[in-house]
Parts: C-alpha cells; sequence; structure tokens
C-alpha cells in the first residue's frame, strides 16, 4: 500500500478551481517531485495536505490513515512536516531551540516539571539536546547551535527548517520550492542534503521545485501541475520528455 | 556553553533583586530612608511584579495587551474580600497566604476566561479588546454592593440599602467606595519573595519546553502549527500564567493599604500603559529589564517630587527622547557606527 | 417622547465620537499605528477656543479657525518630529509608546499652563434649538450643529479621497506604501496630510464636544479618544464609513444605556459590545480580512 494516497482531491477559492481532481500516490522511501508553472496550485496542494486548506471534494490517506479532515497539528502528528517556500523559522530563537520546538511532542514533562526544573526535566532536556544535536550534525549546522535564526546565511536557514521539520519524526516531509532564492553552489548542497536525509532516515518526500535541474537530478518520480490539473504522471524521465509537458513549460509558439 | 550562559543570566537577575533589597533594608534599618521613600518599596515592587506578568504576555508570547491592570485589579479585590471574610477567623501568616491563593487563582480563571476570546484576535485588535476588558472589569467592580450577613451573600448593582442585609450584616464591597479595612499584611520582605517567586516562574518557564513552544507561536504560529504546537494551548497557557502573576501583584497592592477602590489611576488602562512603557523600555522579551525599568521608572517621578509641576512634563519628554534614540533606526544605526569606531580605535 | 431626546442626544454624541474615530482611523489606515496622543489634540482645541473666546478677541468663530490651524500644525509636527524617525522599527511598540509619551507631554504641559481645576467653556453655537410637539420635545442648537456637522465632514471626506488626486494618494499609500512609493507617491506628503486632516478634525470634535459637555480640563480628551478609537475598530479600523457608524452606534448606546441601564456600567456596555462584534467580525463591521497567505 502507498505511503501517501490522495484521491480526486480538489478546492475552490471563490469561482476559480484552484485544484481540480488531482490525485496521487507515493510509495513508501520515494523522493517525489511536484512540478509546474507558476500559479499552477503546487503550494495549494501542500496546504491541503497539511491541513491549512480543507478540500471540497477528495480523500488524503496517510499510511491508511483518512487524515482529510484533520487540523494541521493533528496532520503533523499523523506524520506529515513541511517547509515553506519563504522561509518561516522561530527568528528570535537559537538554532538548537527550533529543532526542539520540533521535539516538543516527542519529549513529554509536565508544566509544573518544566516551571520548577525538577522530575523528569532535567533527563528528558538533555535527550532532546542529544537528539538536536544529532540533527543538527546531519545538516551541518552543529558549529552554529546557539547562533539566533534569523543571523543564520540563507542556506543555512533552507537547512534549519528541513531539520525541525525532522526534528517531528514524520512519515513523509513535504519541501516548499527548497532551492528557490538559491545559487548553483548552494542549490548542489541542498540535493546532497536531500540525498543525506533520505539515506540516514530512509525517508519518503515529496518536493515542489522549479529548478529542473534539481528535479531531473533527485526525484524517481513526477507529478506535473497546470492550471490545478494534473497534466502528466510518471517516472521523472518519462515526464520530462513528454511533448505536452515541454508545451506547458515553454508555452506554445 | 548557552546553557550555563543562561543560568548565570538568571543567577544575576535573582542577584540584583535581592542586592536591591538588602541595600534598601539597611538604609531602611540604619534610618537613613524617609518615609516617603519606605511607602515606596511595596508598590515597586508590585509594579517590577506586574511588569514580569506583562512582558510574558507581550515579549514571550508576542500579544500586546493593554488592559493587565485589570487582572491586578481582579487579584486585588478577590485577596482583599478574602482576607476581609477571614480577619478575625485566621491567623495572620496562614491568611495571607491563603489571601495568594485566591487572589492568584481568581486572576488566573478571569485571564483564562477572558483568553478564550481575545486571543482568537490579532494584533491591535487583540490589543483593544484586553483594554476592553480592562475598563469593563474596573466599572463592573465600581458598580457592586457585596454584603455577608447571618443569611449568607448579598449582592446589588443599584446600592448598600438594595442588600436588604440584617442588623448583623457587614458590607464587602460598597460600590465605588471600594473595601475597606483590608489588613495591611503586606511588607517589603513579603512582597520581594513575591518578585522573585515570579521571575522564577518566568525564568525556567522560558527554559522548557512549554515556553520555549510559546515563543515558537510568538516568532511564527503557521510554522509552530505544522511542527505540531497546539497554538491555542500554548498562548491560553501564556496568557493565563500572566494574568495569575497580575494577580499576585494586586495581592501585594490591597494588603499594603486599607481602602481599596477601583480607580482608574491605578486599574484604569493608563495605568496599564504606564505598565506597557516600563516593559518596552526595559526590553521587549528582556525578563530582567522589565524589573529594573519598574523600579527605576517608578522612583524617578516620586524623586522629582521637588520639581513638581515640571516632573511629569519632563517624565514625558524623556520618555519620548528615549524611545527615539532606542529605536529610530536611525538612532540605531548611528549607534552602531560609533561602536564600530571605538572599536577599532581599540583594536 | 423622552426617549426619542436621549436617541437625539444619542446621535449627536455620537457624531463627536465619529469625527474624532474618522481622524484616527485615517491615521491608522495611513501611518499603521495608534496615535494615542490624539485625544489630547482635542484638548489642545478645547483650550485654543477656550483662551481666544475668553481674552482675546472674544469672537468663536476666530477662536475655532485658531484652533483647527493650531492642531493641525500640532498633528503635522508632532508625526515628523516624534512618529516619523520610528518608521520601520524594529517593533511597532516603539512608536506606540513615544505616542503615549506625546500623549504625557500634552497634558502635563496644559496641567502647567492652565492649571488643573476645571474651567467652564460657552458653547460655540448660540442657536437655542428648535422644539417641537408644543415644547415636549426640544433639541438644543449644538445638538443639531453637531449632527449636521458630522455628516458634512464625512460627505467632504468622501469625496476628498475619492475625488482627488490627494485623496486616491491617501488610498494607495494605505493599500501598499512601497507599491505607492514606486509609483511615484511622495509618502512623506501623504502621512503629513493625513495627519493635518486627522487633527483639524480633532479640532472641531473638541469644539462640538466642549459645547456639549462644558467642563475643561487637561484629561478631557483621554477618554473621548479611547471611545473613539474603540468606535473606530467596532466599525472595522482603516474604514471611513465603518468610523461614522461605529461613533454613532457608540454615542447611542452610551446614552441609552446610562438612561436607562445604570451610569455607572454604561462603559462597561460600550466596551462589552465592542468585544461582541469584534468576535463575530475580528476586523469590525466594515473592515477587510486580512488572511496569512502560506
Amino acid at each position: 500500500m502507498a505511503l501517501l494516497q490522495v484521491n480526486n482531491l480538489s478546492i475552490a477559492f471563490g469561482g476559480l478551481r484552484a485544484v481540480d481532481d488531482f490525485s496521487l500516490e507515493i510509495e513508501k522511501g520515494e523522493l517525489y517531485g511536484l512540478i509546474g508553472p507558476n500559479g499552477a496550485g503546487k503550494t495549494t496542494v501542500f496546504n491541503l495536505l497539511t491541513g491549512v486548506y480543507k478540500p471540497n471534494e477528495g480523500i488524503i490517506r496517510l499510511d491508511g490513515e483518512d487524515i482529510t479532515r484533520k487540523n494541521t497539528i493533528e496532520i503533523n502528528h499523523a506524520g506529515i512536516a513541511r517547509t515553506f517556500q519563504n522561509i518561516r523559522l522561530f527568528h528570535q530563537m537559537s538554532v538548537i531551540d527550533n529543532v526542539k520546538v520540533g521535539l516538543t511532542e516527542r519529549f513529554k514533562y509536565s508544566g509544573i516539571e518544566g516551571v520548577l526544573h525538577v522530575g523528569r526535566y532535567k533527563a528528558m532536556e538533555k535527550a532532546m539536546d542529544e537528539e538536536a544535536m544529532k540533527l543538527l550534525k546531519v545538516f551541518g549546522l552543529d558549529s552554529e547551535r546557539d547562533v539566533l535564526a534569523s543571523n543564520l546565511p540563507y542556506g543555512k536557514q533552507r537547512k534549519l527548517e528541513i531539520a525541525r521539520a525532522m526534528a517531528t519524526s514524520p512519515k513523509l516531509l513535504l519541501l516548499d520550492e527548497p532551492a528557490a532564492g538559491m545559487n548553483p553552489n548552494e542549490t548542489a548542497e541542498l540535493m546532497e542534503t536531500i540525498a543525506l536525509v533520505r539515506k540516514e532516515f530512509n525517508m519518503t518526500i515529496l518536493l515542489i521545485e522549479h529548478d529542473m535541474k534539481l528535479v531531473s537530478g533527485i526525484c524517481e518520480k513526477l507529478t506535473v501541475l497546470n492550471f490545478g490539473r494534473v497534466l502528466k504522471q510518471g517516472e521523472t524521465k518519462e515526464v520530462l520528455d513528454d511533448p505536452e509537458v515541454i508545451k506547458a513549460y515553454l508555452g506554445e509558439d | 556553553m548557552a546553557e550555563k550562559k543562561r543560568i548565570k543570566s538568571n543567577l544575576i537577575t535573582y542577584g540584583i533583586v535581592i542586592g536591591m533589597y538588602l541595600i534598601m533594608e539597611i538604609l531602611m534599618r540604619t534610618g537613613n530612608l524617609s518615609s516617603h521613600l519606605k511607602g515606596l518599596l511595596v508598590p515597586m515592587t508590585y509594579y517590577a511584579i506586574i511588569a514580569v506578568a506583562l512582558n510574558l504576555c507581550v515579549g514571550i508570547l508576542g500579544e500586546l495587551s493593554i488592559g493587565h491592570c485589570g487582572f491586578m485589579c481582579i487579584g486585588a479585590f478577590a485577596s482583599a474580600i478574602f482576607s476581609k471574610l477571614t480577619q478575625n477567623a485566621l491567623p495572620t501568616p496562614i491568611r495571607f497566604f491563603l489571601a495568594f491563593v485566591v487572589g492568584i487563582a481568581v486572576a488566573a480563571l478571569f485571564g483564562f476566561l477572558i483568553g478564550i476570546p481575545v486571543l482568537r484576535l490579532k494584533g491591535d485588535y487583540l490589543a483593544i479588546v484586553t483594554l476592553a476588558f480592562g475598563e469593563i472589569i474596573k466599572n463592573v467592580i465600581n458598580a457592586i454592593y457585596f454584603g455577608v450577613d447571618s443569611k449568607g451573600a448579598h449582592i446589588s448593582l443599584n446600592n448598600v440599602m438594595d442588600l436588604g442585609m440584617e442588623p448583623d450584616g457587614q458590607v464587602i464591597i460598597n460600590g465605588a467606595m471600594g473595601v475597606t479595612g483590608t489588613p495591611r499584611d503586606a511588607n517589603f520582605t513579603i512582597a520581594i519573595v513575591v518578585l522573585l517567586l515570579a521571575l522564577f516562574v518566568v525564568l525556567n518557564l522560558m527554559n522548557s519546553r512549554d515556553g520555549r513552544a510559546i515563543m515558537a507561536v510568538r516568532d511564527n504560529s503557521i510554522a509552530a502549527e505544522s511542527a505540531g504546537i497546539n497554538v491555542t494551548r500554548y498562548k491560553m497557557m501564556a496568557f493565563t500564567i500572566s494574568a495569575a502573576i497580575a494577580g499576585a501583584a494586586g495581592v501585594l497592592f490591597s494588603h499594603n493599604i486599607t481602602s481599596l477602590t477601583a480607580t482608574s489611576q491605578y486599574f484604569g488602562y493608563n495605568a496599564s500603559i504606564m505598565i506597557l512603557v516600563y516593559v518596552v523600555l526595559g526590553g521587549i522579551g528582556n525578563i530582567r529589564g522589565s524589573v529594573i525599568a519598574a523600579a527605576i521608572l517608578y522612583l524617578l517621578p516620586e524623586m522629582l517630587r521637588g520639581l513638581n509641576t515640571y516632573r511629569m512634563l519632563i517624565y514625558s519628554i524623556v520618555l519620548i527622547v528615549m524611545m527615539l534614540f532606542n529605536w529610530a533606526p536611525a538612532a540605531v544605526d548611528w549607534r552602531n557606527r560609533v561602536k564600530h569606531k571605538f572599536i577599532k580605535r581599540n583594536a | 417622547m423622552s426617549f426619542l431626546v436621549y436617541l437625539i442626544n444619542g446621535l449627536s454624541l455620537g457624531s463627536i465620537y465619529a469625527i474624532i474615530a474618522l481622524g484616527y482611523t485615517m491615521v491608522y489606515g495611513i501611518a499603521k499605528m495608534l496615535n494615542f496622543a490624539h485625544g489630547d489634540f482635542i484638548m489642545v482645541g478645547c483650550y485654543v477656543i477656550f483662551t481666544i473666546c475668553s481674552t482675546l478677541s472674544g469672537n468663536t468663530f476666530v477662536g475655532i479657525i485658531a484652533a483647527v490651524i493650531l492642531c493641525t500644525l500640532l498633528g503635522v509636527t508632532t508625526e515628523k518630529v516624534a512618529y516619523k524617525p520610528l518608521r520601520g522599527a524594529a517593533s511597532p511598540l516603539a512608536v506606540l509608546i513615544t505616542a503615549i509619551g506625546v500623549s504625557y507631554f500634552l497634558e502635563n504641559l496644559a496641567l502647567l499652563i492652565f492649571g488643573a481645576d476645571i474651567k467652564s467653556f460657552s458653547s460655540v453655537v448660540a442657536w437655542q434649538g428648535l422644539s417641537f410637539a408644543g415644547g415636549d420635545l426640544k433639541i438644543q442648537g449644538v445638538t443639531i450643529v453637531t449632527i449636521l456637522t458630522s455628516v458634512v465632514i464625512l460627505i467632504v471626506l468622501q469625496l476628498f479621497i475619492h475625488k482627488t488626486k490627494e485623496g486616491q494618494a491617501m488610498l494607495a499609500v494605505a493599500e501598499d506604501k512601497g507599491a505607492a512609493m514606486l509609483m511615484g507617491i511622495n509618502v512623506n506628503k501623504t502621512i503629513s496630510l493625513t495627519f493635518a486632516i486627522g487633527s483639524a478634525l480633532a479640532a472641531i470634535a473638541g469644539a462640538l464636544l466642549c459645547s456639549a459637555y462644558p467642563s475643561l480640563s487637561p484629561y478631557l480628551g483621554a477618554m473621548p479618544g479611547i471611545k473613539a478609537f474603540v468606535a473606530a475598530v467596532f466599525g472595522g479600523i482603516g474604514s471611513i464609513p465603518g468610523a461614522m457608524i461605529g461613533g454613532l452606534v457608540l454615542g447611542i448606546v452610551e446614552i441609552l444605556s446610562r438612561t436607562y441601564i445604570s451610569s455607572q456600567l454604561s462603559d462597561a456596555i460600550v466596551f462589552g459590545i465592542l468585544i461582541v462584534v469584534l468576535l463575530v467580525k475580528p476586523t469590525g463591521l466594515l473592515g477587510k480580512k486580512i488572511m496569512e497567505k502560506v
């Protein structure tokens, strides 16, 4: 059974059908790309998958569980974590604290223990620190653990956002244009990071991307969206060679 | 290590409070403190406490409240009523301790109840609704008549006669005349202990998973939700704790005077704004700063009493100039340039 | 019949709130700041009229003109000196606290010049008013003038904003300061103009307020200022018709609840209604819905 199964998802804003009859299946361990021209509805699909919007029609299943009507928090607890097109970090908090926020639901102690610094507090905080440092090492951020998130360079902010998402120990990771605003060097480094995340955590990843090079370089399968509808779906090479896809990207002449 | 730095910084904060306490105590014991200044010590401390409470709301949670003195008002009245009712029934230490429990609990309850609607709003809309609640609390308390006699409790919104009490009855809240005859249980030492406890709670909270979640909500609530943080829950938690601490300040307030009235001067929006001034000048999110700013800014106008008519004018000008100097982008740039020059010359 | 009198009185008080709220809402819409000192501009206007009427010329008209001019200058100067340097500050609270500082400053300056004792103000409207139904229903001149003034101000303001270049510039700046600047709009000038209009309105509101409630003190502007701000939020801050409706509703509710429920609780009721409205419509009656794009 597929890890993520989306059937006939639709949402309309006013009269505009932003996403129309969208279906998708992602197997465990796959790296899947969602591409399409500007305004095709890619981010809207992410917002539907993470409960920011509720679909008008369709079903979303994660690992067999119906998550269609759940809210953002419940969906995260069910196992979907995401990053954002415009980076959303906790900018006044340190790098390690950003990750520890992601660990909040995994390492529990009561509010009283937290305020008095007694009971499970010390052990749990230590465990959180270790777990957070492990993640930061994977992303090469361990030397910047106490730096304020807003003071990180752009490329590292992107990485920290992925690290924070991974801290919630998701089954599925959604990356919204991770290479946006990066130079070719940073993009290449990011590709390595994504490959590493996949290997280290055996993670299933769905990624939105504009950068064709990145998509063709790492994604096994692609879905092309155009005007909210699926234009083409399948193996990366096959999709990218499709004349209709080329037409959607390059426009008609 | 950040952890060590944090502990050190917290210890400095406690140290400043304790040091301040010791200095004042020594001055008092040696007779070097005027009775006017002596009278200011407890108010200075409860203003520091409510500034800490407000900073939790404004700086840590990131929601602007301009009605926090309303919670102080609730804490003050709830505890004053309790103390008045039990004045002859309980020994002072137990009664005063229980007065804190009552004042804090009732203020927390109101913080929770008011938080439900308020925290659904955003930004300036949220701020104006906190102001509205603060004013409502003050107005309603001013309109309440409450008394107790052998038949039980009586309440009215009209006048004392309307309570229809037996001759043995005791009027507890006399409308706009408020509560009179509350025992003066508060003193500087107890006030300082409460301040230290408030600091302990807030500083520890900030360095716990709940505190991090609250700050995450402040920095980016959408990202916090997608990281599985229950935004509503943490907003409610911070707001309720903040109201509870403001309530504790209220308990000190009502037990430091004999006649408690819900006047605008102490509980209106202007008073809440004054606390906000402490928080902003002390540094938004900087708990230690709030304590220091509250102490200095509370004492400053009092110290300027010699200048009498000019003192508030001077205070307002100082306030405007300080804000411009601290926050104006041009001033910030200029300060940075000067700092760089200085560092270069020394290098 | 008495209900009608109270209703009209409420309408009149509401008109004053509306005029103040218009200033509040315009400034908020364009400068995105709560000008806490706005209520004190009203007080300044009142004292100017009082001074001119009682000592200098004695001419009410001159007094009002002088108040409008002075308040306009005060508003523009305050913006230039105290608020403009804080544009782009790291926290929006900075300018709020500065506005509070300005409010303290004006109140204490007035206290220093005029003293704390309450001065009585003679109405700027000499007309006694109308009486209907054989004298059963008397409406004071100042009440009628107040209501008419607010209607005229609303119409002129709407025409100004929608028909003139400067008005269009205000709308553009309110919508998107950066984009307006790129379109060649002089943002600084537009903000100055907004403060000028808002402060002039405060002076007019002051004249009407003190004619209806003729006791002058340095703090007289604070509460009407807050109420007008509540009215602006109630109507949807940034919306001119919203400020008008908000002001009228608040005035009527205040007078009626003071009369029929409790004078002690009338403010609580006014604030209670604001809370209820915001819970149903979180951005006020006519306010635009704000949605954060994810």
